[in-house]
């Protein structure tokens, strides 16, 4: 008897150590599962969005996703969950036409229907996924992360989308658009897509921390108080149009009233 | 004798010579200000309030801009407004104007307006004149010695000369002459060369090939960029700034002169335009067009960078890549052609042309 106690209570610590550790390793799954969806209600999902995505999208990008090439309409084969989303939440799929740039307008989809299409259209192959806040919003940068934020948006965006982001135009009757009303997931998400002409800006180059940077200038050039009329935002072009119609018309009336003839003339 | 006396007697055209007859001056018609004494005084008060205003504009302006804070805002016209910019422009602005205003009508109604005409005279200087002057300049030379000592003026002369080679020598400073030699060490070459890591602008990240994605655009420079400081970091730059682009291999055309330059449709182009050298990064993903901002200048990526629109007269330099052992893109060589934009003694004759294979 005496033998067998320790025995037992070995036994019993074994236990307990195997139960702690799952249960260690459960809280830990459940920290990290990204999804809580179970499977049925996955498939549920994307049965769901194969319906959606065959009466809203289907006439143009066809019923698997393979898009129509000669009338320049994309394969949604391997653009992702996040391409979805970023077309269309902000209204621009679906597009009225496949000639003219599709423009942001009243989104008439629900959250969860543009969840559905989005996870049809990720089941379809490959290509980045919806971000998480994480990824996109910026908290507690420094000003020297902010102002390299404006470098890298310098460098890589305002060649399209102007020093400001106010958007500027491009070949054929294309615009950038204007990024101050953009939230801070669709930036990401047109960064990560490529949406149109515009080019992808992968995490290789650009990670989602310098995401957050360029976020973060956006938001401080844009809460920058501007006096007087910005005329745009968009340097010297409109300020010169206003310059020569405003300014110089005042100096051609003037100039008529100094040449007119005194009185009785 | 004045020279204003001295006039060669000009015969004026004959009227019937000119095409249309001269009709003299128009009839003079008085001003209001002119008759009627209630209007020239009015005009008077008018001219006097406009220039009396000016100073209380002034003593306006020295108040604002010790007494109105520099943040103070107000809203107008549905956007906020700078009190202090918008009053100090205002007053010194208008007391301008008011000068302006005051001395125009000061001269339209208060000063007299009767048409004088004033008859040309000759601009020639007449003969009596000339001739004195002659003699007085011949009295001069002969009065100055420089006929019997010779020497001196041809000392002066030879040393005025040659003061300007300390010039010449010193204006040779401004830059070395751009021989061949001097020419392939500085503007036909960047700091690229065989192995060299192409890294992302700004925060310098290497680039994976198997990273890249297709339509992908990446703003990219020479890893030994870091290394340099200063101008010579400023002029390096400069030059070696690149675009990386990842195309589809099938939407593109590689010449077979190119076809190891890329890597699976990863291709990589001087950033810095071919006409003036702006830094040009406007790529349209799907027409693999890119677009100098500048003077519209376009070029096909898709094509070896040949030019379809614009100024530029020449294809984007190419720059030739792979990758190393560990899947980094790294450079083949510099530049096969000097980039950015010509020069007088460029030899264009190695530039890819459209349908060079």
């Amino acid at each position: 008897m005496s033998e067998r106690k320790p025995l037992r209570r070995r036994r019993g610590t074994r236990a307990f150590v195997l139960a702690a550790t799952l249960g260690l390793l459960a809280v830990v799954y459940a920290g990290f599962a990204p999804a809580t969806r179970s499977l049925a209600e996955n498939t549920e999902q994307i049965t769901q969005g194969k319906d959606l995505f065959a009466t809203n999208c289907a006439s143009c990008h066809g019923l698997g996703g393979e898009g129509l090439a000669e009338e320049g309409v994309p394969a949604l084969t391997n653009v992702g969950a996040a391409a979805v989303e970023f077309q269309v939440s902000t209204g621009r799929m679906p597009a009225p036409n496949t000639v003219s740039q599709p423009v942001p307008r009243e989104n008439t989809f629900t959250a969860d229907e543009v969840a559905a299409m989005a996870a049809y259209v990720a089941s379809l192959g490959t290509g980045p996924g919806i971000p998480n806040e994480d990824q996109y919003l910026p908290s507690g940068l420094t000003a020297e992360e902010i102002a390299e934020g404006g470098e890298l948006f310098r460098t890589n965006c305002s060649a399209c989308h102007n020093f400001k982001g106010s958007g500027g135009a491009l070949p054929n009757g294309v615009t950038a658009p204007n990024l101050q009303e953009t939230s801070p997931q669709h930036v990401w998400e047109a960064m990560r897509t490529g949406p149109g002409q515009m080019p992808v800006f992968a995490s290789g180059a650009i990670p989602d921390a310098d995401v957050k940077k360029i976020v973060a200038y956006l938001e401080q050039v844009n809460a920058q108080p501007s006096a007087g009329f910005n005329l745009g935002g968009l340097g010297p072009v409109s300020e010169g149009l206003w310059a020569w119609i405003a300014g110089i018309g005042v100096l051609v009336l003037f100039a008529i009233w100094i040449t007119t003839k005194g009185a009785r003339a | 004798m004045s020279e204003l006396d001295v006039r060669d007697a000009a015969t004026p055209p004959e009227p019937a010579a000119t095409p249309v007859p001269d009709p003299g001056l128009e009839e003079h018609v008085e001003r209001y200000t002119d008759v009627d004494d209630r209007a020239s005084r009015a005009t008077y008060r008018q001219i006097v309030a406009m220039l009396g205003a000016v100073p209380v504009l002034v003593v306006a302006f020295v108040v604002v801009y010790f007494a109105v804070p520099i943040s103070a805002e107000f809203a107008l016209f549905g956007t906020t407004w700078k009190a202090q910019h918008v009053l100090l422009g205002g007053t010194v602005g208008l007391a301008i104007l008011l000068i302006g205003m005051a001395l125009i009508q000061w001269a339209r109604l208060v000063m007299s307006d009767v048409e004088m005409s004033e008859e040309r005279h000759p601009a020639q200087t007449g003969p009596e004149a000339r001739a004195v002057l002659a003699a007085d300049t011949k009295a001069g030379v002969e009065e100055s010695g420089i006929k019997r000592r010779a020497l001196i003026g041809s000392g002066v002369a030879g040393g005025l000369g040659l003061l300007v080679v300390p010039a010449l020598l010193a204006l040779g400073d401004l830059g070395p002459w751009p021989t061949d030699a001097v020419r392939a060490k500085t503007i036909e070459k960047t700091i690229w060369a065989e192995g060299i890591r192409l890294v992302n602008d700004v925060n310098y990240l290497p680039l994976k090939a198997s990273e890249l994605v297709v339509g992908q655009l990446v703003n990219a420079e020479p890893e030994n960029l870091q290394a340099l400081h200063g101008s010579e970091y400023q002029i390096a730059k400069a030059k070696a700034a690149i675009i990386v682009v990842r195309m589809d291999p099938n939407s593109i055309r590689i010449p077979d002169s190119r076809k190891d330059w890329q890597v699976d449709g990863i291709l990589c182009y001087s950033k810095i335009c071919t006409h003036v050298g702006c830094p040009i990064s406007l790529w349209e993903q799907q027409s693999h067009h890119l677009l100098c901002p500048c003077h519209q200048s376009t070029f096909d990526l898709g094509n070896s960078g040949v030019v379809v629109f614009g100024p530029a007269a020449r294809s984007l330099p190419q720059l030739p890549i792979t990758t190393d052992a560990d899947g980094y893109l790294v450079a083949r060589s510099d530049f096969t052609v000097p980039v950015g934009p010509s020069f007088f003694e460029r030899d264009s004759s190695k530039d890819f042309k459209d349908g060079d294979n």
